[in-house]
């Protein structure tokens, strides 16, 4: 029963920090429908530049908005200057964005160097809440707690807001919105540089726990794919419930079955793309 | 006065050759009619009215402006309201929603959700529903509630009566009259050729990409050989 709980707990944790790095990738592929192979990068990169300021700053509190702005930034001047002007050509997005990806990787290896690094975890919140023979670390609360409160303000706009309308009405045809006078290209704009933030936050906070070091970001890529498939493209409630999925799969699985933890986290998503190939909660 | 003045364009839809050099005009508070088989490029004409495929040659102008090769989203501010083909709803916003997405002040004529509800009274109690859960026929009147919250000058109707039957054809009938009475210019493509001409004050007939006939409604209905040529009937 222990083994389950805390399982349960640690698969929850860990795929609301998945749920952060997945809403954006599942966002921008909604409004844009851009499948952005850089998105793991955001996740790095933002652990990177938080792990910067608290060098120079001492301030953890501080690290967290300046990685998540930085890479929001990085992400708009990304959309603005090389996206934007393939328009709607898959293949070429999906050449630039890797293109990015292996220039993120290569420029942050240069910078930062190749050692594994931990994001230092202020002393209020690197302890652990005891019951009987349970230890719950309070650094994953809190990870629940972000998420649950950025997860909370996102559906508010997206789904009460006329902004949000505007971004579902883009999502549904973005032809459509053009021509009832939406102009989507800045819609997309805010998107993709929202998308970035919410992966770099992703990355800032779950440095505190896997460390941050070369490969992270091809490492949490495909699990934000799987997320993102398994949920359905351009949903948020999706992005939820994959992240939970694949959070409560890919620990549950590693501790059942270590050798056979890759097959645990995408026998799921196989079998859900087989009985529905838009993902559980996406269109068409 | 001309509102509308399309002046030889060439449009491409992928690689096949759409419109080979049409050039029509609209006049200012009428409702126009534009007829003409499958196919013949109604709807890619209405594509490169409002930016959706840009003509390659050619000039389209609106309200003496040159809108050829303008974004859609500015066309929208322009004035020219767009009621597609298909109705094009948005599935996953609410009625209400789809038209506040839509609202612009446009030409200060005021049309706000409440007239639009005024207008249709029908979508006020689908209000809080999702677009996908409505019927087509009040699908079709959202489409035109969408189209008329930007408050244009033009509004631009492309088979507003696919698919419905005949008594909802007869509300947004109704409907599209008020709004011509209330001085709203009005492009009606259709291929029911009866039911555009019972609303028309002048009539464009399109084929292979051109318009080959233009002529009131009455003189249209005259000409058989136009009508069995280019009509079918």
């Amino acid at each position: 029963m222990d083994f389950w709980i805390l399982q349960a707990f640690y698969g929850i944790s860990y795929g609301a920090l998945l749920f952060l790095l997945a809403s954006g990738l599942s966002l921008i592929f909604g409004v844009m429908r851009i499948v952005n192979l850089a998105h793991g990068s955001y996740f790095l990169l933002g652990a990177y530049v938080a792990l910067t300021v608290i060098w120079v700053t001492d301030s953890w509190l501080l690290a967290i908005p300046a990685g998540a702005l930085t890479i929001a930034i990085i992400g708009l001047a990304m959309e603005r200057i090389f996206l934007r002007q393939l328009g709607f050509a898959p293949l070429r997005q999906v050449l630039l964005t890797v293109g990015f990806a292996l220039l993120f990787q290569q420029g942050a290896l240069d910078l930062w160097g190749g050692d594994n690094m931990f994001i230092p975890v202020p002393e209020y919140l690197n302890w652990s809440i005891q019951t009987g023979t349970l230890f719950f670390p309070v650094y994953r609360i809190f990870m629940i707690a972000v998420v649950a409160v950025v997860g909370v303000i996102l559906w508010l706009v997206i789904e009460k807001t006329t902004l949000g309308a505007v971004i579902r009405a883009t999502v549904d045809d973005a032809e459509m919105a053009r021509g009832i006078g939406i102009d989507t290209s800045t819609i997309s704009m805010g998107v993709f540089a929202l998308g970035a933030f919410l992966a770099a936050l992703g990355g800032v906070i779950g440095g505190g726990f896997t460390g941050v070091y070369p490969g992270l970001d091809f490492e949490v890529l495909p699990l934000a794919f799987a997320v993102v498939i398994i949920g359905g493209m351009g949903s948020l409630r999706g992005a939820l419930i994959g992240s939970m999925i694949v959070g409560l799969m890919d620990n549950i699985g590693k501790g059942l079955f270590p050798e056979l933890s890759y097959f645990t986290l995408y026998a799921p998503m196989v079998l859900i793309l087989a009985v529905k190939p838009t993902g559980l909660f996406g269109r068409e | 006065m001309t509102i509308f003045q399309i002046e030889d364009i060439h449009t491409y839809y992928g690689d096949s050759y759409v419109l080979q050099g049409l050039t029509m005009s609209l006049e200012e508070g009428q409702i126009v009619g534009l007829l003409g088989r499958n196919g013949v490029g109604k709807t890619t004409l209405v594509n490169s009215l409002v930016g959706f495929n840009h003509p390659r040659q050619g000039r389209i102008l609106f309200k003496g402006q040159d809108i050829t090769h303008e974004h859609s989203y500015k066309i929208v501010d322009l004035g020219i309201g767009l009621v597609p083909q298909g109705r094009r709803v948005f599935p996953s916003l609410s009625v209400e929603e789809n038209l506040i997405v839509a609202a612009r002040v446009g030409n200060g004529q005021g049309w706000n959700k409440e007239r639009i509800y005024e207008l249709f009274p029908r979508l006020k109690e689908r209000g809080r529903n999702r677009a996908n859960t409505l019927s087509g026929g009040e699908q079709q009147m959202l489409a035109i509630g969408r189209g008329m919250m930007s408050n244009p000058d033009c509004l631009i109707l492309d088979e507003p009566s696919e698919g419905l039957a005949p008594v909802v054809i007869q509300q947004v009938w109704e409907a599209i009259t008020k709004l011509k009475e209330m001085g709203l210019s009005i492009l009606l493509v259709e291929q029911n050729v009866a039911l555009a001409l019972k609303l028309v004050d002048f009539v464009h007939v399109m084929s292979k990409g051109v318009v080959v006939h233009s002529s009131l409604p009455d003189d249209l209905w005259a000409n058989e050989e136009v009508k069995s040529n280019y009509l079918g009937l």
